[in-house]
């Protein structure tokens, strides 16, 4: 029975495949948990450049262009990349394409790897965009190709929403060929493209007038579906909340929703008609359940299902059945958090940190592990960017302390506390850049850490312009952050190997003693990335069970029969331990 | 009546091997004509993190997620893991697990233990738990990564593909330098099973 045209695919494959198939030639995005590795498969086909940009609003922009010089793009990001992006999509759906462009949100419902859990359909209702949302990496795939079309039938950008439940599971896909799509190529046209006031207002009127031709639209599309069943019970769901729901009520009617914007609000109330319960099954929001209520009709939603977390087939069955799955946890093991890994460079620069009375405004990244213990080096986590920024602000507050208060009520001394921000290499490019002109022209004191590792380590090593090389593996300019540190007016960089911590110790120390602003770049390839070096052994005769290297947090490390022991299957040779030990027990 | 699905739980610590190997017991389905899904989940459980992995196959397949009390197979590739996702376990489920134990950060700071009492809990809950040391084996292999091969064959035993399609399934997600290893491993761990 095997068909080779069928393959197993995640949804962010799928979502590569369908842009290739679709005849899509400018792909972008910056990387971003669950939505990563579209691009890292779609660069694996022939015919369509792909890079990663800076930040998520440079990639929209980079795809607008392109789909303004008439070719079809895309552009992806996770969903908080969205809200970088926020501007340019607010006016691209006033201006729209000539090229089909499709835009995709990879939601976090869950939080498996992310800050929030917003919801970005409701970025379609703001921005006035349509809004799809595959329930599978087949639909993934197809909706990707109705995305193009529709952008270009109706002269709109497409969202297409996914979560990373469509992401990250895998499941069958009937695999078509590449369409060649024309080029339409480049006119000038500044009532289209150019958004002065006197231009938007008459964009404005056009966009109302598309959206409402996509709504008539939602309304007849095969993509919302009726699939008959019990004449009186009837589930309307999107996305990945449908195949729960399917399962668990096999024979009731749905409404399938994979175009939730404009909402298709004559086929609900069709649908609606004579059921005598009705339930809405969607995961965090109640995005339908709300315009569906609009339209006075009674649903059972987010009254019984959670506002929070992913859904899945026992939080829909124990919500809405009366049969509950019940279960027991054995909840009192040891949690099993993700760690730094072992050689990892940022655990050299969290040591030096430990034991240092200052505040520290944290980013997003592998570092942000070290806000556990034993590293507990983090106060903050914001968003990408937030460290510099935050840490100014906090600065600029003790300022403005009473003398009595000075910065720290907690502290006795009265002196305000130092603060340090630390932000990683990619994330200095995506965002850090503006801060630090920020803090330099407001005259801040703050020490700036660049933990670059060269890559983008936790999105599974993703190059930046740091690096050197192109996401088409091109060699390009290689930026040095300490060289853009001094562009954005930094007189004091420092560098430093976080590997050679007892060297380290001495320059931090006067570094804190100095005024800011400074920056120190900690520059060390990440561990994963540089061949294993010769693995280290503790010489138990000599180890006393200080416990000193423990405390640089390492996975190969552990404390057995009061001495220090390092798993030689995970030890990678880094020497830091060896480094700290003032026994030289470590060899 | 229900039309059959078989649903399977593998779990263990990050990089393992776990998503390798529902990956190709994945494509044994698939290619057997069923349909098929599997999720997991990326990014921050690889960092040594605690991951699970869930395949299901079939008819016709709607959740990608497995509910709990309704695995049929759970794979555990290290003890605490196993017993942490032991409640997705139906009744009649199978326990498949290496006896291997890795450390969990909480436990190599010393701020908490490693439980011993595991295989009791795991067996207090069920009677078909199978122990194979297939992280052992692998070592012996020269290889520590076979360590997910090895399972697959152990819990292929249980299963009712034929051997040409994990043949087949192995040489399409694994380098060429290694499948002649892991076609090794994996005759190495249907070895381990007894019915
Ligand atoms: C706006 C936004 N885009 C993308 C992400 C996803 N993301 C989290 S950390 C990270 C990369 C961090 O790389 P880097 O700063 O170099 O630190 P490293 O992980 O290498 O230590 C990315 C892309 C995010 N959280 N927010």
């Amino acid at each position: 029975m095997e068909n080779t045209n069928r393959s197993l695919f995640s949804g962010d494959e799928a979502i590569a495949r369908g842009a290739w198939e679709a005849g899509c030639k400018v792909a972008s995005a910056y990387p971003g948990t669950p939505s990563t590795q579209i691009l890292e498969n779609l660069v694996n086909y022939e015919g369509v450049y792909c890079e990663w940009s800076t930040n998520e609003k440079v990639a929209l922009e980079v795809a607008l262009g392109a789909a303004l010089a008439g070719v079809r793009s895309i552009c992806t990001m996770k969903h908080v990349g969205l809200n970088v992006a926020a501007d340019p999509l607010f006016s691209s759906a006033y201006i729209g394409v000539r090229g089909g462009l499709v835009i995709v949100t990879a939601d976090d419902p869950g939080l498996h790897s992310s800050q929030n859990e917003q919801d970005n359909r409701y970025y379609g209702m703001a921005a006035k965009l349509p809004v799809l949302t595959p329930a599978d990496s087949q639909e993934a795939k197809d909706f990707t190709k109705l995305g193009f079309e529709l952008s270009e039938k109706y002269d709109v950008p497409v969202i297409l929403r996914i979560t990373t439940r469509i992401a990250h599971s895998k499941t069958i896909v009937e695999l078509g060929e590449r369409i060649e799509v024309e080029d339409k190529g480049y006119t000038k046209d500044i009532t289209k493209a150019n958004l002065l006031p006197q231009f938007a207002r008459g964009r404005h009127v056009l966009l109302e007038q598309r959206m409402k031709q996509l709504e008539e639209y939602a309304n007849t599309t095969p993509v919302n579906k009726i699939i008959e069943g019990k004449k009186n019970f009837g589930v309307i769901a999107d996305g990945v909340a449908y195949e729960y729901a399917r399962e668990i009520f096999p024979k009731a009617s749905f409404l399938k929703l994979g175009m939730v914007w404009p909402f298709a609000k004559d086929l609900v109330r069709k649908f609606a008609q004579g059921k005598k319960h009705l339930y809405v099954i969607e995961e965090v929001d109640p995005f339908l359940e709300t315009l569906i209520k609009s339209l006075g009709i009674k649903v059972t939603g987010k009254d019984k299902l959670p506002l929070v977390e992913e859904l899945n087939l026992r939080i829909v069955r124990n919500a809405l059945t009366e049969k509950p799955t019940t279960f027991s946890t054995a909840a009192d093991l040891p949690p099993r958090p993700p760690a730094l890994c072992p050689g990892c460079p940022h655990a050299g620069l969290f040591y030096l940190l430990q034991k240092k009375d200052v505040i520290i405004t944290g980013d997003i990244g592998c570092y942000t592990l070290g806000s556990y213990p034993p590293h507990n080096a983090i106060d903050t986590c914001v968003c990408m960017g937030g460290s510099i920024t935050l840490a100014h602000g906090i600065e600029k507050a003790f300022k403005m302390f009473k003398p009595e208060t000075a910065g720290n009520p907690d502290d006795k001394s009265k002196k305000p506390k130092r603060v340090v921000s630390i932000i990683g290499d990619s994330t200095f490019f995506h965002m850090g850049m503006p801060g630090l002109v920020n803090a330099v022209y407001n005259k801040g004191n703050q020490i700036t850490i660049i933990v670059d590792n060269r890559t983008t380590g936790m999105t599974g090593h993703q190059d930046h312009p740091g690096t050197g090389k192109t996401l088409m593996g091109e060699q390009t300019k290689m930026l040095k952050t300490e060289d853009v540190a001094k562009a954005c007016g930094v007189d004091k960089v420092y560098m430093l190997d976080p590997y050679k911590i007892k060297e380290n110790r001495a320059l931090f120390r006067q570094i804190l003693s100095e005024s800011g602003p400074a920056v120190i770049v900690s520059k060390q390839a990440c561990a994963l990335l540089v061949p294993r070096k010769a693995v280290k052994k503790v010489n138990v005769e000599k180890c006393i069970g200080c416990k000193v290297c423990l405390s640089l947090g390492c996975p190969a490390m552990s404390f057995q029969n009061e001495k220090s022991h390092i798993n030689p299957a995970f030890c990678v040779g880094c020497g830091m331990c060896a480094e700290l030990c003032a026994k030289q027990a470590i060899e | 009546m229900k039309p059959k699905i078989t649903n399977i739980v593998c779990c263990g610590v990050g990089g393992q091997g776990v998503l390798l190997f529902t990956d190709i017991l994945a494509q044994v389905a698939m290619s057997a004509g069923l349909d098929v899904k599997k999720s997991e989940v990326h990014g921050m459980a690889q960092r040594g993190g605690s991951v699970i992995s869930q395949l299901r196959f079939g008819e016709k397949i709607y959740s990608p997620l497995i509910e709990e009390t309704t695995a049929d197979f759970i794979v555990g590739f290290e003890k605490l893991e196993t017993l942490r996702y032991l409640h997705f376990l139906s009744q009649k489920g199978k326990v498949l697990l290496d006896s291997l134990e890795i450390a969990p950060m909480p436990v190599l700071t010393g701020a908490l233990t490693y439980p011993s009492d595991i295989m009791e809990r795991i067996q207090a809950q069920t009677n078909n738990v199978y122990v194979v040391d297939a992280f052992k084996l692998a070592l012996e292999l020269g290889e520590a990564r076979a360590q997910n091969v090895i399972m697959l064959g152990a819990l292929s035993r249980f299963l009712r593909f034929p051997y040409e399609n994990y043949e087949q399934a192995i040489k399409e997600n694994i380098k060429p330098k290694f499948v002649d290893l892991n076609l090794k491993a994996f005759k190495l761990g249907k070895k381990l099973i007894k019915k």
